[in-house]
This record gives structure tokens, C-alpha cells and sequence, in this order.
């Protein structure tokens, strides 16, 4: 497997076409789970028997339930307008990582069996019979493809690159090929209650010690509360909030924010997990169970309103199916969104004038922000179409004095992955992983060429965890990513705050 | 996928993580090591007992934040960062220690 130490792409920026290279990306594939972690999931622990007959019959299956899959394999004209959206394509220069040819490897068996044309005349149109080497294929380009939907944008016909992508990845699940990085979270998920397999006296050690670590730095006395029945909000975050940097500091920030906001929130031992990886790999029963624990600690807990940290994809699930899922919310009070964004939270108390903020603290840093795939193109945030991009900019520059947006065409709607979304976040795939973020990285290396850019935030746990490994290859610090809450907490003075102005000099 | 030392086998899986957590000797430290392009000091010693002092009281590892404030305390300032544990160990101080610690690796968006 390659390292990756050797493999940054030479880019040009604007992006362009890249040269192709037949092959370069075949045989990359993740990990295969094992037979304990498909079982969790109620899926077969190896490849079954009959697995062509399974596999056909899921794709019906899916074709019948889900319309949109099938009006999506139906209609495609191979225009050709997705082919250099995607940043897997741009820098591997794979052609079957153009999304069109990608989406093939799926439609030209779906041809094959389920249409007139494919069934009497494959070779007319390029249908193909389904054998162990296609499975393979599959396997291995349906996960390089971080379900971020920037292709579908550029889609004339608005087919949804995703839902393929989803779909071939259940049927590959039903078939007993499951990846072992996604599915063995969602396991640990359903037994101990987030991705990490944090488990209630480990989390709640770590929570004590990031009180005592405020207290030292600030003077004052910030609650991170846990399992408090009665409090009014339950904040679900990412477990990497709980775990990892910069992600930690953004935790940091909520809990500041909570306090000068004078609001009762706690945290859930039982639901301490926003991300649901049932999404990644297109799997409703799944993706229902996570969403489930939450409604659970909403109920044991009798909150009023539940608030979601910086994760991408675990907003689109709130933001987008949590109803579906695990409603309805009729038991929350009304008078707030269901859910909230905690950007959306803390823009509120900033209008409202309940923090006190000192930006010159963030001026170390000269910033841009990242808008995460599942934020920018599958969710919305407050009460106005767009709120997404301009909610978390707004809080941004309430808190930073330096901001620069990268170059229109690589933000907002059509922002790119980091290249670690979708359940590609494995070190596994790291060769994949360097390859794909390097449109992002050509962009972030525009602005910092433009305006000397040092760092750039992001909302999602997956991004910030993805630039920090694939940055100093780009000739970054590991430490130049950000959590959008973190510059929040630099620039918070709370109340009662000891020696700010110095705790500023030390800083610069 | 196996470590060989004084004679035993010990499985690993994909990744070189022990299967067996009990399997775990000092000895295996060092063999992981080997593999790993690392040369084990007195400092690596330092963080690999703290991740399997933690482990054995909370069953995981720990933040990487709260790895760092230990060795803060019993190795000074000058150690206890971030960019000093990212020499000790160029992969991570929470993946690339924790398979030296004979830990489960950490899972999840980190």
C-alpha cells in the first residue's frame, strides 16, 4: 500500500483537467470488515454463497424503494458535466473516479438485468453481467467516493452521486463484503454509545479534566455537564470532540458559550455520538438505531431542545431525517428549531449581545473557512435559505478580524471535500486520502499566496481530522486547522475572566 | 499477521494492533517498535506506560490532551506538547503509541 509520503499531486489552480491515468487507482481498497463487526449490523460475516443471485435482488429491492435510485440509474445522458467535479478524479486522474464512469460500474449491471436493451443487446449498450471481478470494482471505487454530492451539483439532471454510491455499498453489506472502518463504529456505537468506544467513567474523566483545564486558564468555574436529568438542552456532539485536536477546543467553545449564554445543558452518556455512520453506507435500519438513542436521552434526560456540535454529516441526519427517523419531536419545546445548530445557537447570543468578545485574540491568525460537504449541500442552518454558509462566516468574523474566503468556485455550494468524508477516514486509505484533498489544498494555497492565510476552520470532526493528518504534506502545521468554536473560545472573555489583557500579551 | 518474540507467536491484525491485549509484553513493545521505525527511549517508555496506566483504569486510551498534560507533569514543559509527541511518535501519539502500548486503536472521526 502506498504511504502516501510520495504522493501529492502536481495541480493546477484553477482547477483543471488532469492528465488520465488508466488504472492508477485500481486495486485500492479499504479494509474488509470481519465477521464480528457484519454481525452487529445484521449483515453476513463473509461472502455469501449465492451472492450474485443477493446482490440482484438488493439492487431491485432498492430500485423498487427508493424511486429516486432508480430514476437516477435511468436517467444519466453521460453529458459529461460531472467528470471534473470530483476531487478523487482531479487527483488521482483515474478516469473511473470521474463520477459518471464511477456511477457505470453500478448502472452497466443495472442495464444488464432491469432493462429491455441490456437484457437482449448488452453489448449495444454497454451493459455487463455481474461477476466476482465487478464486485471487486465496486468495492473498491465505491469507496473512493466520499458521498459529498459536489458532481450532483454540476448534474444537469440533478442525479444524486451519493445515493449510487450508498446503494452500492448496501448491497455490497447485504452480500457480506462490509468495510471494516464504518462498520465496526456503527458496532461499537450500538454497544457503548459513540465511534470512539468512550465509555461513561472514561468520558466523564476527560470531562472533569477539561473543567479544571478552563478553570486554570480563565479563572472561572465552566461546567461540562453529563447525564443531568431536567437540564433544558441535550447537546450531542461528535465523540471526536471529546478525543481529539483541534476538535477538543471546539468543545471548549460550546461549553463557554453555554455558560455566558446562562443557559442548563448536558451532555448524554448513552447518546454521546452526533456522527451516524448508517448514512455512509446507506443503511436506513441503521442509521434509524443511532438516531433512536438520541430521541432515548432526549426522553431520559427531559430536555427541551436538542443542539448539535461541529460534525457535517451528523447535521444533515439531524438536520434533514431526524424526524423521519426518531420523531416526532412533539415532546421538545416548539419555540425552538428541532434540531439546532450550536453555530446557530451561538450567533443568537451574539446578536443578542450576551458574549463579550475580543477578536484581537484570534490575531495570530489570518483565517478561511472550509464549508463541510454535508453543511454546504445537504442541510440548511437557521431560518433563511443560504444560512449554512453565512451563519457560520457571520460568527467568524464577530470573532476574527483576518478572514478570506478561498476562491468562489471551491466554496459554499461548491465547496470541495477535504477527501476523508463518507467513511474514507482510515489510514487505510491515506494514499487516497492525500490524493483527494489536494483540490482543497490547492485552494487553501491560492489564499495564503492572495492574503497570507495561516489557518483555516472548519464545522465537521471528519474534516478537521483529515486536514490535520493530510496538511503538513501541503506545507502546513498539523495545528492550522481550527474548530469554528475554538476561535470562538480564544476570543471570550467570560465573566468574571482574571488577567484577559495579559492572558492576551501571552498569546501574541 | 504475527510478532514473533522469545519464541511465541502473537497476532496482529491489518494494522500491526495485538489482537489479544493480554499478549502484551515489553518485549512485544520493542518488537512493535522495530516494525514501526522507532527506537525506544526512556521517553517513549514514559508515554507508553501512561497509555497503558490509563487504559487499565478507563478501558481506553486516553484524549490526546490529557496524554499530553501527564508527561506536562512528570517530564516538564519542554515534553509535554504536542510537537514533541509528534517526534516521538511521527504517526500520532494516540494510534501509532497506543499499537506500542498494546491498546485497541482508536476508532472513530480522529
Amino acid at each position: 500500500m502506498p504511504d502516501g509520503d510520495t504522493q501529492v499531486p502536481e495541480l493546477a489552480f484553477p482547477l483543471d483537467i488532469p492528465c488520465l491515468k488508466r488504472g492508477a487507482m485500481e486495486g485500492t481498497k479499504p479494509f474488509v470488515a470481519q465477521a464480528e463487526h457484519q454481525a452487529k449490523l445484521g449483515f453476513p460475516g463473509e461472502l455469501v454463497p449465492d451472492w450474485k443471485e443477493k446482490a440482484l435482488a438488493k439492487m431491485q429491492e432498492l430500485a423498487e424503494k427508493n424511486r429516486a435510485f432508480q430514476v437516477y440509474l435511468d436517467i444519466c445522458v453521460k453529458c459529461g458535466a460531472c467528470t471534473d467535479k470530483c476531487h478523487y478524479f482531479l487527483g488521482t486522474g483515474d478516469p473511473k473516479n470521474m463520477p459518471v464512469a464511477r456511477q457505470d460500474l453500478l448502472r452497466s449491471v443495472y442495464r444488464r438485468y432491469f432493462t429491455f436493451a441490456g437484457k437482449h443487446f448488452p453489448w449495444l449498450v454497454g451493459a455487463r453481467d455481474l461477476t466476482e471481478e465487478v464486485l471487486n470494482e465496486w468495492y473498491s471505487y465505491y469507496h473512493q467516493c466520499s458521498e459529498c454530492r459536489r458532481c450532483s451539483v454540476f448534474c444537469p439532471y440533478g442525479i444524486d452521486t451519493a445515493e449510487i454510491t450508498m446503494a452500492a455499498r448496501e448491497i455490497l453489506d447485504s452480500v457480506g463484503v462490509g468495510q471494516k472502518y464504518s462498520n465496526e463504529i456503527i458496532g461499537k456505537v450500538k454497544d457503548i454509545g459513540n465511534n470512539l468506544g468512550l465509555n461513561p467513567k472514561a468520558l466523564r474523566a476527560t470531562l472533569e479534566g477539561l473543567e479544571e483545564d478552563i478553570e486554570d486558564d480563565t479563572g472561572v468555574s465552566v461546567r461540562i455537564p453529563l447525564d443531568e436529568k431536567g437540564a433544558d438542552i441535550l447537546l450531542v456532539t461528535p465523540s471526536a470532540d471529546f478525543f481529539a485536536e483541534p476538535h477538543i477546543e471546539g468543545l471548549i467553545g460550546y461549553a463557554k458559550v453555554f455558560h455566558e449564554a446562562g443557559v442548563s445543558w448536558t451532555l448524554s452518556s448513552y447518546a454521546s455520538e452526533a456522527a451516524n455512520f448508517g448514512l455512509f453506507i446507506g443503511s436506513y435500519e441503521n442509521m434509524r438505531e443511532i438516531s433512536l438513542r438520541i430521541r432515548k436521552a432526549a426522553q431520559d434526560l427531559r430536555v427541551k431542545r436538542i443542539i448539535f456540535g461541529e460534525c457535517g454529516h451528523a447535521w444533515r441526519v439531524a438536520y434533514s431525517f431526524l424526524n423521519t427517523l426518531a420523531g416526532p419531536w412533539d415532546f421538545l419545546d416548539q419555540s425552538y428549531p428541532v434540531p439546532q445548530h450550536i453555530l446557530e445557537f451561538t450567533w443568537d447570543e451574539i446578536q443578542k449581545g450576551t458574549l463579550t468578545l475580543d477578536p484581537s485574540r484570534n490575531d495570530h491568525i489570518r483565517l478561511t473557512y472550509h464549508d463541510s460537504c454535508n453543511v454546504a449541500r445537504a442541510s440548511g442552518m437557521g431560518d433563511y435559505p443560504g444560512g449554512q454558509f453565512e451563519i457560520p462566516r457571520n460568527v467568524i468574523r464577530a470573532v476574527c478580524n483576518n478572514f478570506f474566503d478561498m476562491e468562489p468556485d471551491t466554496i459554499r455550494e461548491a465547496t470541495l471535500c477535504c477527501g476523508g468524508g463518507g467513511g474514507l477516514l482510515t489510514d487505510d486509505l491515506l494514499d487516497l486520502r492525500i490524493k483527494g484533498s489536494a483540490p482543497r489544498m490547492k485552494a487553501l494555497q491560492d489564499v495564503t499566496e492572495e492574503h497570507g492565510v495561516t489557518h483555516m476552520a472548519a464545522i465537521c470532526a471528519i474534516c478537521k481530522t483529515q486536514f490535520g493528518k493530510v496538511m503538513p504534506k501541503y506545507g502546513y502545521e498539523m495545528d492550522a486547522i481550527l474548530s469554528v468554536h475554538q476561535l470562538v473560545s480564544n476570543a471570550i472573555i467570560l465573566t468574571g475572566q482574571e488577567d484577559a489583557d495579559e492572558d492576551e500579551a501571552d498569546d501574541a | 499477521m504475527s510478532y514473533q518474540v522469545n519464541g511465541h507467536t502473537i497476532e496482529h491484525d491489518e494494522e500491526g494492533y495485538i489482537t489479544t491485549l493480554s499478549d502484551w509484553s515489553k518485549e512485544l513493545a520493542d518488537e512493535i517498535a522495530k516494525t514501526e521505525n522507532i527506537d525506544m527511549t526512556s521517553e517513549h517508555w514514559e508515554v507508553v506506560n501512561f497509555l497503558r496506566e490509563y487504559y487499565d483504569e478507563y478501558q481506553i486510551a486516553p484524549a490526546v490532551r490529557v496524554l499530553i498534560k501527564a508527561i506536562k507533569k512528570s517530564m516538564g514543559p519542554d515534553k509535554g506538547n504536542n510537537k514533541y509527541m509528534y517526534e516521538l511518535f511521527p504517526y500520532g501519539p494516540a494510534k501509532q503509541a497506543c499499537k506500542i502500548a498494546g491498546l485497541p486503536k482508536p476508532t472513530g472521526c480522529v
